[in-house]
């Protein structure tokens, strides 16, 4: 049934910190691997160690350079080289800070009113009513790619063949599931009573060693996920196509020398415990300094 | 947007069929339509070929085809379901009319409108598939789902007026061809405005993708591999200015130009075979149209790649 549940309480989902991500792959690594090991087989993988490997991937992750404003708090010209992401390093060098680099992974934000589930013609792109995970029935997709066209956040891939294959080469049948493939939130695994407490969630949750990834109920305001998007200004992705994505990203925190606008509409809830730095020993502070950027 | 040849196919082969039923249904609810058992039952059995050939030609875009039969179930939220119903349903009517043309029964003016409306709605459902996806905002123009009438209507009527001109001079008043020629000058004026239209879409930028333009120029400095992917090949297929440039005047010049010109001889001169030239050069100039359709949408989701805005 493709048309949309009715808006549920429960809303999980990723909150992901762009101050941290340091853009090492482990999440999208950990995706594939645990989602290769299912009773459902493995993911598409054509020519993976060849020159033009072609495979579906839930999570894959995007680096962009930020050249911040030349004064962070004067209103931004806006041309159409800043527009365009094309503004060449200011060639004079005055003063002009240094480019930030931001990693950015990019998968399914689980969406409470996606288009992926309503254009789908067969019923097997569904968003769950108990707790709003999007998923695809792999027996009942027919592999018209629509919902991919419907997502704007390249959420969706489909495990065709690789373009180039031959149509000779036919005893590859892996490769040719033929359906919509994405990110299920690890329902196999946030679910699953065989795994201790602490491994029920998402496996690229459990795998980022930045601790970059925060999986939680964004329906219920007060789950540590909530208070996280609340205090740092949490931003959903292209709010304009009405989607209402549940996962949200954490914007990069302001530099110390001010070169870049801080991104938090919110006030910054007030730290719940204090830690008076002055007290300590010199390389603890610079530690705590290091650690509370 | 990746150019899918089944999909272009099934567009513009079915459009044309639908446009041959859907005229000839008309002509024959209003009662104008020749009589003759063969002139309904050739075009009705053309446009079943056109449509039938378009419909197989779609399931080759699928990745299960043999399950194709599932996408008649969600006619409550999906368009994609619809048009599939709508195209099944067409078949009704026209299976019946075919019928009654060949037992030279009565009724085939109630079958003719049923048959009409069944063709322009499934050419409806079709338009409605892309006008509805909102990630890619060339097929939000206003022009698209016009443009999917009058091209359907123009490809099937100048093959229709193919027959009828080739059956001597008896019944085929001026009117019809006169009214194809206004169709083929609307068509091209509404699809330039269209062109006109995309051309002025900003490209869409990885600041706003990203969220991250609150910060500053935001430029894609790496992808997340160094290969192309499914969401690179199908989604931020790129098309050069220059071949665009190119095949907008060749897509015009066959589906506008050649038909006009090819009426405007044809009628004073009664060289009926022009009506032939005419049917074939407007069906080509529509599957060069409909490549555009595809390759010059830009998807949303481009914006988050390196090199993806050309
Ligand atoms: S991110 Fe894309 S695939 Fe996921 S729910 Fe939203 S629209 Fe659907
Ligand atoms: S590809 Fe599968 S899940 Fe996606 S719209 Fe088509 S049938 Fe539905």
């Amino acid at each position: 049934m493709t048309s949309l549940p009715a808006p549920a309480k429960k809303k999980l989902g990723l909150v992901i910190d762009l101050d941290t991500c340091v853009g090492c792959h482990a999440c999208a690594i950990a995706c594939k691997e645990w989602n290769d090991g299912g009773a459902f087989g493995p993911l598409a993988d054509d020519d993976p160690y060849g020159a033009d490997p072609h495979g579906v991937w839930f999570n894959r992750v995007h680096s962009y350079e930020v050249q911040p404003p030349a004064h962070a708090n004067a209103p931004r010209e806006v041309t159409l080289d800043s527009l365009m992401g094309t503004a060449p390093p200011d060639a004079a060098g005055t003063d002009m800070p240094a480019p930030q680099m931001v990693h950015f992974p990019r998968s399914c934000l689980h969406c409470e009113t996606p288009d992926c589930v309503t254009v789908c013609p067969t019923g097997a792109s569904y968003k769950r009513a108990e707790d709003g995970i999007v998923l695809v029935d792999e027996d009942k997709c027919i592999g018209c790619q629509l919902c991919a066209w419907a997502c704007p956040y390249g959420a969706r891939e489909i495990a065709l063949p690789h373009p180039k294959t031959p149509a000779s080469d036919t005893g590859r049948t892996d490769q040719k599931r033929g359906t919509m493939q994405k990110c299920t939130l690890c329902v196999d695994r946030i679910y699953n009573e065989t795994l201790d407490a602490c491994d029920r969630q998402p496996a690229c949750v459990l795998a980022c060693p930045t601790h970059a990834r925060l999986f939680g109920d964004l329906g219920d305001p007060d789950s540590n996920v909530s208070k996280v998007v609340a205090e740092r200004g949490g931003f959903a992705l292209m709010p304009e196509f009405g989607y209402q994505p549940v996962n949200r990203y954490l914007p990069p925190r302001p530099r110390r020398d001010g070169s870049t606008i801080a991104a938090t509409p919110t006030q910054p809830a007030p730290r719940a415990e204090t830690l008076d730095t002055e007290k300590l020993p010199p390389l603890l502070r610079w530690l705590d300094k290091a650690l509370s950027r | 947007m990746k150019p899918a040849l089944s999909v272009i196919f099934f567009t513009v082969l079915s459009g044309a069929g639908y446009g041959v039923w859907c005229l000839v249904g008309a002509a024959l609810a209003a009662g104008i339509y020749p009589q003759d058992r063969i002139d309904i039952l050739l075009p009705l059995g053309f446009g079943f070929v056109l449509v039938t050939a378009g419909l197989m030609a779609s399931t080759a875009h699928l990745g299960r085809p043999e399950r194709a039969w599932r996408a008649l179930t969600q006619w409550r939220s999906s368009w994609l379901s619809r048009e599939g119903i709508a195209a099944l349903v067409a078949y009704l009517p026209l299976l019946m009319l075919a019928y009654l043309a060949w037992r030279g029964a009565a009724g085939t003016r109630v079958l003719g409108a049923l048959l009409a409306v069944c063709a322009l709605a499934t050419i409806g459902c079709t338009a409605n598939i892309y006008r509805s996806l909102k990630t890619i905002r060339a097929w939000r123009a206003r022009q698209v789902a016009p443009l999917y009438f009058m091209f359907a209507c123009l490809s099937g009527g100048l093959w229709l007026w193919a027959w009828l001109a080739s059956r001597a001079d008896t019944y085929v008043s001026d009117a019809f061809p006169l009214a194809l020629l206004v169709l083929a000058i609307v068509t091209a004026l509404i699809k330039v405005d269209y062109w006109r239209g995309i051309d002025a879409l900003p490209a869409p930028t990885a600041g706003h993708a990203t969220g991250l333009e609150m910060l500053g120029a935001v430029r894609a400095f790496e992808g997340p591999v160094t290969e192309e992917s499914y969401l690179t090949r199908e989604m931020a297929f790129v098309l050069a200015r220059k071949h665009s440039a190119r095949l907008r005047p060749i897509a015009l010049t066959l589906f506008a130009a050649v038909p006009a010109l090819a009426i405007a001889i044809a009628l004073p001169s009664g060289a009926g075979w022009l009506a032939i030239v005419a049917a074939a050069a407007a069906s080509g100039g529509v599957l060069v149209e409909r490549w555009l359709f595809f390759a010059e949408a830009r998807h949303a989701v481009a914006a988050f790649f390196p090199r993806a805005v050309p």
